[in-house]
């Protein structure tokens, strides 16, 4: 198999380039771009499965003033993200030749070469004087002796981890022609105490497993299948009570607000939103018949898309709105099906051994990821919407639950490594490389990853 | 008062004790230890029994669980026979409420063992209404998988995980 990473002259119209750095630019409310007039010139196709991450050289940052301590904390965020993606290689500092003491003077491109880097990364953290500071970042083609593009970015102190997540979304975007998802966070249900007394709470922390932050106390409720809304305000989830059927709910981040979505004799589960943030796919149960149902969020509509005995459930709709996928036994076993955003025209699309559920449509539109469970062992994959060229990534014990990144390259879930073993999350890319744990404070399952933050 | 109520303990660990040396080894993990448990319904006419009408006699005058194969929601004879000597004790008592509790093993997605818990409390209810109870009388609720009985990862564990479970939500007094 021939090494997927290449580099190569950019196919990128300088134009489309500059149109993205100012939609990013418009976007930020603390960004904006000092000089914005590369387009890459080194890029990784991410697209096959690749073998060897790019060698890439990220001295820390100059700092000014009093920025000392900031400026090695940012550096190492930004080395961090790119080396988590499994596409970079970071070069340890110790082999490098030239001290970056200005980012204003052209390295010596032959002292970078010497140490292996193909790209170098140049950076300064700034004091500004009202309290904020701004991360100005160079990246160089190494072998073409040339800047491949500029950033800067103006951030509260306090919000320095997202200035340097956003450093990292730049440097990955601009060689890899794709959008980067460092920016983004994750929540996901973190669980307590032993299998007889278990605590689900909702958390919420940054994709990197930074700032853990408990957005329910597990009290009165367990909370499960968390999802982010593509607006990014809203959370969905499942509230499991005791002494009630469980119910799908909303969860406001910014305000702490928590509403039933509806009531209902039975019960509401496996929520999830439509990609346009309007409505909440989920299933409706009705003495033991589930069924998916699609409830419009401003006039509380709910309208059932299938009318089955069997069970049907774990509706996620396309990016483009017209089609659902869900998980249904109809068949005999759990397989996926999907329908049109309507009800109509359901077709099974998978036909192997064993169950298929949780299927989650890519948000390229292209895949739908899923939860594989074939005789003992569970597996996460994808597969496309027609059902042809299914891929299983990754196995054990209990795989379950995928989310994807963003941008369509990395899906996260939780898994149970061995049986009665911890829960945690993971990371795996689409291609089934770079499978990697997910930091987070105890055990944690149900990972949902939110749109870009802006 | 005290009293009564460790008299009542002893009885249940004697009847314990009791089904624990009747069983062999292989029953002891099965549905079947809850049944031998269960004292014939005279044992609640015993002034040293527990008192009637309570958990306690349900528990052992019934039994509060049927158990269901991997994926299957449907009752064998044993839940049957489990469910109508619940349906007798409920006409008996017809003050009493109940919540019919649906419950999976792990091997699943959380979202398909919600469904399938479901699908088993309201097979459990339907049995009993189908037997006479009045069906406003019963609540079902599932847990999915996420409230093990049993917290092991062996097949003991997962067939006593996937159950239907009675409680009783409100007594008369």
């Amino acid at each position: 198999m021939r090494t997927a990473r290449r580099l190569r002259r950019s196919r990128l119209d300088p134009g489309v380039t500059m149109r993205r750095f100012l939609a990013g630019l418009l976007a930020g409310a603390c960004a904006f771009a000092f000089t914005a007039n590369a387009s890459a010139q080194v890029e990784i196709d991410i697209t096959r499965g690749r073998t060897d991450p790019l060698p890439i050289a990220v001295p820390s940052y100059v700092a000014s003033g009093d920025t000392a301590e900031l400026s090695t904390q940012i550096t190492e965020v930004i080395e961090a993200d790119l080396e988590r993606s499994g596409l970079f290689a970071p070069i340890d500092e110790r082999a490098f030749v030239e001290q970056i003491s200005s980012i204003n003077v052209r390295p010596r491109f032959a002292d970078w070469r010497v140490i292996g880097a193909r790209v170098l990364v140049t950076g300064e953290v700034e004091p500004l004087g009202d309290g904020r500071v701004q991360l100005n970042t160079r990246l160089w083609d190494v072998a073409g002796n040339q800047q491949l593009g500029s950033v800067a970015y103006k951030t509260p102190r306090e919000n320095w981890r997202r200035a340097a997540h956003k450093v990292a979304d730049f440097i990955y975007s601009n060689l890899t022609g794709e959008e980067g998802y460092f920016d983004t966070r994750i929540v996901f249900v973190s669980e307590s105490g032993n299998k007889l007394d278990r605590t689900k709470r909702l958390m919420i922390m940054d994709q990197d497993g930074a700032n853990p932050q408990a957005l329910t106390d597990g009290l009165n409720y367990d909370v499960l299948t968390p999802r982010f809304s593509p607006s990014n305000q809203q959370i969905t989830y499942l509230a499991l009570f005791d002494n009630q059927p469980a119910q799908v709910y909303l969860f406001n981040i910014e305000t702490g607000e928590q509403e039933a979505l509806g009531t209902y004799r039975g019960m509401t589960f496996a929520p999830r939103f439509s990609p346009d943030g309007q409505s909440v796919l989920f299933s409706v149960e009705q003495n033991g018949n589930s069924d998916v149902a699609i409830m419009d969020l401003r006039t509380r509509r709910l309208r059932t898309l299938t009318d089955n005995p069997a069970i049907d459930t774990s509706p996620t709709m396309s990016p483009d709105g017209r089609q659902i996928a869900f998980a249904s036994d109809r068949g005999g076993s759990q397989q996926i099906y999907v329908m049109d955003a309507d009800g109509t025209n359901q077709r099974r699309i998978t036909f192997g051994e064993g169950t298929y559920g949780t299927p989650v449509w890519s948000p390229r539109g292209d895949l739908i990821a899923f939860t594989r469970q074939y005789k003992s062992r569970f597996y996460i994959g994808v597969v496309r919407t027609d059902g042809t060229g299914e891929r299983l990534l990754t196995e054990s014990y209990l795989d379950e639950g995928p989310t994807w990144s963003p941008n369509g390259r990395v899906l996260m879930f939780h898994r149970e490594e061995r049986p009665g073993g911890p829960v945690g999350l993971y990371s795996v890319d689409l291609t089934g490389q770079n499978l990697r744990p997910v930091p987070t404070p105890g055990e944690a399952s149900d990972p949902a990853w939110s749109p870009p933050l802006n | 008062m005290i009293k009564r109520t460790l008299g009542k303990a002893g009885l249940i660990l004697a009847l314990g004790a009791m089904a624990a040396c009747a069983s062999t080894p292989e029953e002891a993990n099965t549905a079947s230890d809850y049944e031998t448990v269960a004292p014939t319904t005279t044992a609640r006419t015993e002034p040293v029994g527990p008192e009637p009408g309570t958990l306690e006699d349900f528990q052992q005058s019934a039994g509060d669980r049927v158990f269901f194969g991997y994926n299957q929601y449907n009752l064998t004879n044993e839940a049957q026979g489990t469910l109508s000597r619940q349906a007798a004790w409920l006409k008996e008592f017809p003050e009493v409420r109940l919540r019919l509790v649906g419950n999976a093993d792990e091997r699943g997605t959380r979202e398909y063992n919600l469904a399938l818990g479901a699908r088993r409390a309201n097979a459990a209810k339907s049995y009993l209404v189908g037997l006479g109870i009045d069906p406003s009388r019963i609540t079902t609720i599932s847990y999915g998988k996420e409230r093990p009985i049993d917290p092991r990862s062996t097949p003991d564990a997962w067939a006593k995980n996937r159950n239907a479970t009675t409680m009783l939500v409100s007594v008369g007094s």
